[in-house]
């Protein structure tokens, strides 16, 4: 007997157990279940939430893989960097390397394992608690965590945000679909106010950088952002390529803004994220950019004010640095905090561009505002929405009222008459 | 006859639990969120808090029967100026530095929803001893919350508890910091204090189920 056919029979013997939304987790992960539907709708779908919840994590494992290189690589970087070596970044010369790879899976598995085994964990747990199955909603968020942070963030520090995160950002609002935050960005904004050393600086965005520091061996690594928000922008040695190709320091899988694009057109092709959420996300960042260009422009702001570095930054620029593509492509689009109505997604997903942007030049603490400019906008999704429907409703209202002005068929206006009306 | 009859013991031990003015009325939030940082703190403003309510209770239902009621809430508001700056002015003679901590929040006891609304709900109808029993209550079930809060966020915010280092030194790396612990500095914020708030009903209402209202 196979191990399909086990775990059916095994799913009926533990029916009505304590543990049975455990098993039956463990069951519906690995195969569909044999139900049959009884009453209702006898027509099924094979795009469940599992599918869905696969489909995103596909389009994440180039930017994971890319992350595990790329932290070997900007390790080996800043070594170089600290002898007074320049090195030039090339794909198959000192990027792809074995080198890179042993470093990066070294130190970035561990964040994917820490953060699916806690987060699954607490799942299971509340499951049993509560008794219903358990929602596949976490597999996402589990591989959404490791890619958002810094590569040296402590595993009991990530432990203890993605306990919180769950707990208090999901399941207290009643699990997986009635959550009013995105766990990933509320595990993510633990961690920046909990423990903000760990979270910006230099030191944090290069492997082993922090326990170098202050040895002769020290090492460090300021994002692109860093160096602008500091006003040394003129120190900094990435090109537009490096930013765009993702061979910059940063959090894991933030950096290459172009698997990151491949990954968003693979969700847009297979219609999981919201193509309108995504183009008015860019729209709003490139509009708030080129206010800042413009303000610079005019000369309104003079060179040593603490905000000329992020002004000057060419608009487009900003979507290829720092997370705001990442966070657009992943983060805005998840369907259950965002926006539901087609144009409160245009207002929604405006706003965190505009907002991201904003925050990003005038935060004086931390040169990035993306995770806080979306987790603002998912309070407000359900306000947005709100206000589209009412619209909508009154509209209709006054059409319908207009309408009631009964022209008689005589005069010939039933054909004006037909079409007023809804 | 017992010195406290059933019903007056009920007036002091409700506010503790089943009735707690911070969980279950959410009256008096700001100042569980504004000043419960560190323990002492918490401490001191739950004493003070007990002595207005007290003494305010008391000085309130001795004068009900003569309060116009069209002007008792200036009347109740008089009552309790006097008494709150009779404890800013003792904290300033005698613990300096502890007021300049909780720096406003001490004359904002005057705005604590608890005191107006145990002056109305309870001292205009009562004899003197119930609402002192009352006040005393009340202030006692705000005071548990504020130091189970402040207990949390100074222990997990700052590492210490009434200023005593009990998970060790952050800068020397001994105690739990030698293991790479580190001080959450998410606690010290408002919202956290909100969100412990929050846990605390939360453990509340499901243990006692009676409390979760319909919806």
């Amino acid at each position: 007997m196979s191990l399909k056919n086990n775990l059916h029979q095994l799913k009926e013997k533990y029916k009505g157990k304590k543990m049975a939304p455990a098993f039956n987790a463990l069951h519906t992960f690995l195969y569909s279940p044999n139900e049959t539907t009884h009453s209702g709708s006898h027509i099924r779908v094979v795009d469940d939430l599992k599918r869905n919840m696969n489909t995103v994590i596909m389009s994440l494992i180039p930017v994971l893989l890319f992350g595990i290189f790329n932290a070997g690589y900007q390790h080996y970087a800043a070594v170089d960097a600290a002898k007074g070596i320049a090195r030039e970044a090339s794909l198959f010369g000192n990027f792809i390397t074995w080198e890179n790879f042993i470093m990066g899976a070294w130190t970035v598995l561990p964040l994917v394992i820490v953060s699916y085994g806690v987060g699954l964990t607490i799942e299971f747990i509340f499951a049993v608690i509560k008794g219903h199955e358990v929602e596949e909603g976490y597999l996402v968020t589990g591989m959404l965590v490791p890619l958002i942070v810094p590569i040296d963030t402590p595993l009991w520090m990530l432990a203890v945000a993605v306990v919180f995160g769950v707990v208090i950002g999901k399941e207290i609002f009643g699990g997986t679909g009635m959550n009013i935050l995105n766990p990933a960005l509320t595990i993510r904004a633990f961690l920046f106010f909990a423990y903000p050393t760990w979270m910006s600086g230099d030191k944090v965005w290069v492997h082993q950088a922090v326990d170098l520091a202050g040895g002769p061996d020290a090492i460090s690594g300021e994002t692109v952002l860093g160096y602008l928000a500091q006003g040394r922008g003129a120190e900094m040695s990435y090109s537009v390529a490096d930013m765009f190709f993702g061979f910059i320091p940063g959090s894991v899988g933030e950096t290459s803004t172009l698997l990151i694009l491949l990954g968003g057109l693979f969700l847009l092709f297979t219609k999981i994220a919201s193509w309108r959420i995504m183009l008015s996300a860019v729209i709003g960042s490139l509009v708030m950019g080129l206010i800042f260009n413009g303000v610079v422009a005019a000369g309104w702001i003079p060179e040593y004010s603490t905000f000329y570095g992020l002004m000057s930054f060419a608009y487009w620029k900003h979507l290829i640095v720092g997370g705001l593509a990442f966070g657009i492509v992943y983060m805005a689009t998840d369907p259950v905090t965002g926006s539901q109505t087609n144009r409160g997604k245009w207002i929604y997903g405006f706003l965190i561009g505009f907002i991201s942007v904003l925050i990003r030049v005038f935060n004086p603490a931390y040169p990035e505002g993306v995770f806080l400019a979306i987790l603002l906008m998912n309070v407000f999704a359900p306000t947005i929405d709100h206000y589209v429907v009412k619209g909508n409703i009154n509209k209709r209202l006054k059409r319908a009222k207009n309408a009631m002005v009964l022209p008689t068929d005589g005069e010939g206006k039933a054909e004006e008459l037909k079409a007023e009306t809804v | 006859m017992a010195l406290l009859s059933k019903k007056d013991t009920s007036l002091i031990l409700d506010p503790l639990s089943d009735n707690n003015p911070i969980t279950i009325q959410v009256l008096g939030i700001c100042s569980a969120l504004a000043i419960t940082a560190e323990l002492k703190a918490s401490i001191v403003m739950s004493i003070s808090v007990l002595f207005v309510m007290g003494m305010g209770n008391v000085v309130i239902s001795l004068m009900r029967n003569i309060i116009p009621s069209k002007i008792r809430i200036i009347v109740q508001l008089v009552v309790v100026a006097t008494l709150v700056i009779i404890v800013d002015q003792v904290l300033k003679a005698f613990a300096y530095e502890l007021s300049k901590t909780l720096s406003v929040f001490v004359g904002l006891i005057i705005t604590n929803c608890i005191i107006m609304g145990r002056f109305e709900a309870f001292a205009l109808a009562n004899g003197t001893w119930r609402s002192f029993l009352d006040g005393i209550g009340n202030a006692a079930g705000y005071g548990v919350i504020l130091i189970i809060i402040g207990f949390f966020r100074e222990l997990l915010g700052s590492g210490t508890l009434l200023g005593y280092k009990v998970l060790g030194d952050p800068i020397a790396k001994t105690g739990l910091y030698a293991i790479g612990y580190e001080n959450n500095g998410f606690m010290l914020l408002s919202p956290m204090a909100l969100i412990v708030v929050g846990l605390i009903i939360w453990v509340q209402r499901s243990r006692n189920k009676d409390l979760i209202e319909e919806n």
